[in-house]
């Protein structure tokens, strides 16, 4: 059987670390966006590359899986794709990409995916590793045995990738024998299925019958149907899966006897050994990896700041130009003051997620990601979470956002969902501008011993807070959460390796993109409600802000530029923001905040980097947002109450506190409702973030002041 | 061990053996698919800081478990 003519939809499939993204990469170039699968939030990337008879096929990358019975969600999409032959998402044709240097275990998945019944061709990549072990296969025989297309390949350099491109422009015959013809005990219940479900396959059936719950396409009556068939056929999947990994490996153990010619001279110690000698030493290993923190530390706050000033600047440029040549009226006031500062609100973290991930994929290319977790698992493990969770909680430094992304290799529900709520404990980038105006304002730029500067001590006190409140947080709900699952830590690690330069350039671009473009969305229609909020009133206060600020002051002598700056304060004050932050007052009276504070604490609910704006119009100096000035002006207002200073250290401590446990993100909620597919968990973490930060900021302002 | 057979979680670092068995029902599968078969020789390579988890050669690369999940391969030798 044959299948008819050109392949326009093919997916990658292949284990984990077998250069599937790189042949990816190499095939697509940037002609590769990432959306979404269809109702669940798994990354899928797909891409275009030119065929040699001139049309455009589309490539899909899928997550990289061990086999078809996957363990976590990444993996559980690939099933789903691959058993769903009825869908549009099913692919014309699969290449599975296999690491030639470790061919017994790929062929696992190799075989599985040949039993589809879908075009399969397979590529070896690696081939140059396996000729320096002096190993050599016979590759015209291993095609033969499998029944598919066996092209040898290097992802890296691309070789062989033309080969690969023409036998998929041609038809391919479809795998001609079946490696697991399904047991014969299961044999009636699959015959029964596949007539009842029309279904194409054996093995596809025989996958519908072992885990229909991971196969989430299916429809409440084909569940039944399903459950029906194995009740009636007494089909066991547990005792199915363990004997037909074991019948498969036996063929692939047959079929690897027969076509190595030169078997591989047992080597004592792999130059990875080595390394890992260093880098999982008690000591060295530790250091080294608080080394690489430290230095991703130095690149997302240092390195980072002249981009994000330039931005900055730019979008501020942009905003005044804007309102001062075009019409005035409320549509201009909204793009100038509402929808260009919320862009440049997105657009301004670019410069830190792209080194953040610059840094991820190039430690995940290395092989080096592997021994942080290996490091890390067991005292992760006391706290609740897992190894895996110190990747989210690293990059949680920089966004909450694509760190709670990174939390779906952790195959443990369970660590999962503590990793989730505790990682937007860890002090992101939004917070600090909050913590450096403030502790500006209360820190003296003093020195310690002579060299530790002061300020920057607090600010470093400040995120250890956050990373101690993330971890008791942790141990907390890991008592709280009453599931018992077992919890697995069966992890390759793989070779050291030079990263590919190329690949950590995508995925620079590819997670960049879909911040702006996802989280950009949400946080882009928040800054115009905010906009909204606070620039309509009830009344005719804002329309004759003017006169009523001239009536109050009479007495004053006031510039032009002062009154215009009078008049903002005013029309805020007068503004529905201004009537929550006084409506709230009762309330965050006992941390030492007044409505004032009230107002930046509304404005910055949904981003709390908004906190820094707010508190510029708020004291009348909107027209000169600049950090100096707002430190004078807030270091100059005075507590109507005591007759001192309104930022007292007690109140400016309790503003840190505050800010440093506070879930103000919407953004973040926004993704974790995605990610935990319910309203449930976010708004567990709301309370829990909120009712922390209330406590522990009247704890802090009751004890100082 | 309820056969007095010895662990990979026993093994000492450079230490080869070959795989007696699969102890644990939930887990043979994963492990099998990982490429620990019975039959296979498995090498130790070495243990993290804390004693936990560890890494092994088997099937040609390198694959670490926690301690837990090492018990259930029992070793021949």
């Amino acid at each position: 059987m044959q299948t008819s003519g050109k392949h326009v939809k093919i997916a990658l499939v292949g284990n984990p670390n077998s250069g599937k993204s790189s042949l990816f990469n190499y095939l697509t170039g940037l002609n590769q966006k990432t959306g979404n699968f269809p109702g669940v939030t798994v990354e899928k990337r797909t891409g275009y590359s030119k065929m040699p008879e001139g049309y455009q096929a589309q490539f899909i990358d899928l997550p990289g899986i061990y086999s078809l019975y996957p363990r976590s969600l990444d993996e559980q999409i690939v099933s789903e794709i691959l058993l769903n032959h009825k869908s549009p998402e099913c692919p014309d044709a699969i290449v599975v990409i296999v690491d030639a240097t470790n061919l017994k275990r790929s062929l696992l998945l190799v075989t599985q995916i040949s039993d589809l019944g879908l075009p399969v061709v397979l590529a070896l990549n690696m081939m140059d590793l396996v000729a320096k072990k002096q190993i050599s296969y016979n590759l015209v025989e291993m095609s033969q045995q499998l029944g598919i297309p066996v092209v040898p390949i290097n992802a890296r350099t691309g070789m062989g990738v033309d080969q690969l491109k023409s036998i998929l422009s041609k038809p391919i015959t479809l795998p001609e024998k079946t490696i697991f013809p399904v047991f014969d005990e299961a044999k009636a219940g699959v015959q029964e299925l596949r007539t009842t479900l029309d279904l194409d396959n054996d093995y596809e059936a025989y996958q519908f019958l072992q885990q229909p719950s991971t196969l989430g396409f299916l429809k409440q009556e084909e569940h039944d149907l399903i459950h029906e068939v194995k009740e009636k056929y007494k089909f066991f999947p547990g005792k199915f899966h363990g004997a037909e990994t074991v019948q498969r490996y036996s063929f692939i153990q047959a079929l690897l006897d027969s076509i190595t010619i030169k078997p591989a001279v047992e080597n004592k110690t792999s130059r990875s050994t080595d390394f890992d000698k260093i880098l999982t030493h008690r000591i060295w290993g530790y250091a080294i990896f608080f080394g690489v923190l430290f230095l991703i530390f130095q690149a997302i706050f240092a390195w980072a700041t002249v981009p994000m000033d330039f931005i900055d600047g730019v979008f501020a440029s942009l905003s005044n130009y804007l309102s001062e040549t075009l019409p005035d009226g409320p549509l201009t006031r909204m793009l100038a003051q509402g929808i260009v500062p919320g862009i440049g609100g997105i657009v301004i973290f670019i410069p830190q997620i792209a080194i953040l991930f610059a840094f991820i994929s190039i430690l995940e290319e290395s092989g080096y990601m592997a021994r942080v977790v290996f490091l890390m698992d067991k005292i992760m493990r006391k706290f609740g979470l897992n190894g895996k969770s110190v990747v989210p909680l690293i990059s949680g430094v920089a966004c909450a956002i694509p760190a709670i992304m990174a939390t779906r290799t952790i195959d443990n529900w369970k660590e999962r969902t503590i990793t989730i709520l505790v990682t937007p404990l860890m002090s992101c980038s939004a917070r600090l501008p909050v913590f450096t105006i403030l502790i500006a304002l209360i820190v003296p730029e003093d020195m310690v011993f002579g060299f530790f500067n002061l300020q920057g001590l607090a600010l470093m006190g400040l995120y250890l807070l956050g990373f101690a409140a993330a971890m008791l947080s942790a141990v907390v709900i890991k008592m709280l959460i009453k599931v018992k699952e077992r919890s697995y830590l069966i992890m390759e690690m793989p070779t050291y390796r030079w990263p590919k330069w190329s690949n950590v350039g995508y995925t620079i671009y590819d997670k960049t993109k879909s911040f702006v473009f996802e989280a950009g969305k949400v946080i882009l229609a928040i800054a115009v409600v905010l906009w909204v909020l606070a620039s309509y009133g009830p009344g005719d206060h804002q329309e004759n802000a003017r006169e009523y600020v001239l009536k109050e002051s009479e007495n004053l002598r006031l510039t032009e530029q002062g009154l215009e700056d009078r008049v903002a304060a005013y029309k805020l004050e007068h503004s529905y923001a201004g009537i929550l932050g006084k409506s709230i007052e009762p309330i965050i009276r006992p941390l030492g905040y007044d409505w004032k504070i009230g107002i930046a604490l509304v404005t910055s609910f949904a981003a709390r980097e908004v906190f820094v704006g707010t508190m510029a119009t708020i004291y009348s100096i909107g027209s000169e947002e600049d950090q100096t000035t707002i430190k004078s002006r807030m270091k100059a207002e005075i507590n109507p109450e005591t007759g001192g200073p309104r930022y007292t250290p007690a109140v400016g401590f309790s503003l840190l506190v505050f800010y440093t446990f506070a879930m103000q993100c919407m953004s973040t909620i926004a993704v974790v409702y995605r990610e935990t597919k319910g309203w449930k968990w976010p708004m567990i973490q709301l309370v829990y973030m909120t009712a922390l930060a209330y406590v522990s900021a009247l704890i802090v302002f009751q004890s100082l002041s | 061990m309820a056969n007095g057979r010895r662990s990979v979680a026993q093994m000492r670092p450079g230490e080869v053996a070959i795989i007696a068995g699969l102890e644990d029902d939930d887990l043979s599968t994963k492990l099998m698919e990982m490429g620990c078969l019975p039959g296979a020789s498995i090498r130790f390579n070495f243990r993290a800081p804390f004693g936990d988890p560890v890494c092994i050669s088997v099937s040609g690369y390198e694959l670490s478990l926690r301690v837990a999940e090492a018990s259930t391969i029992s070793i021949l030798n």
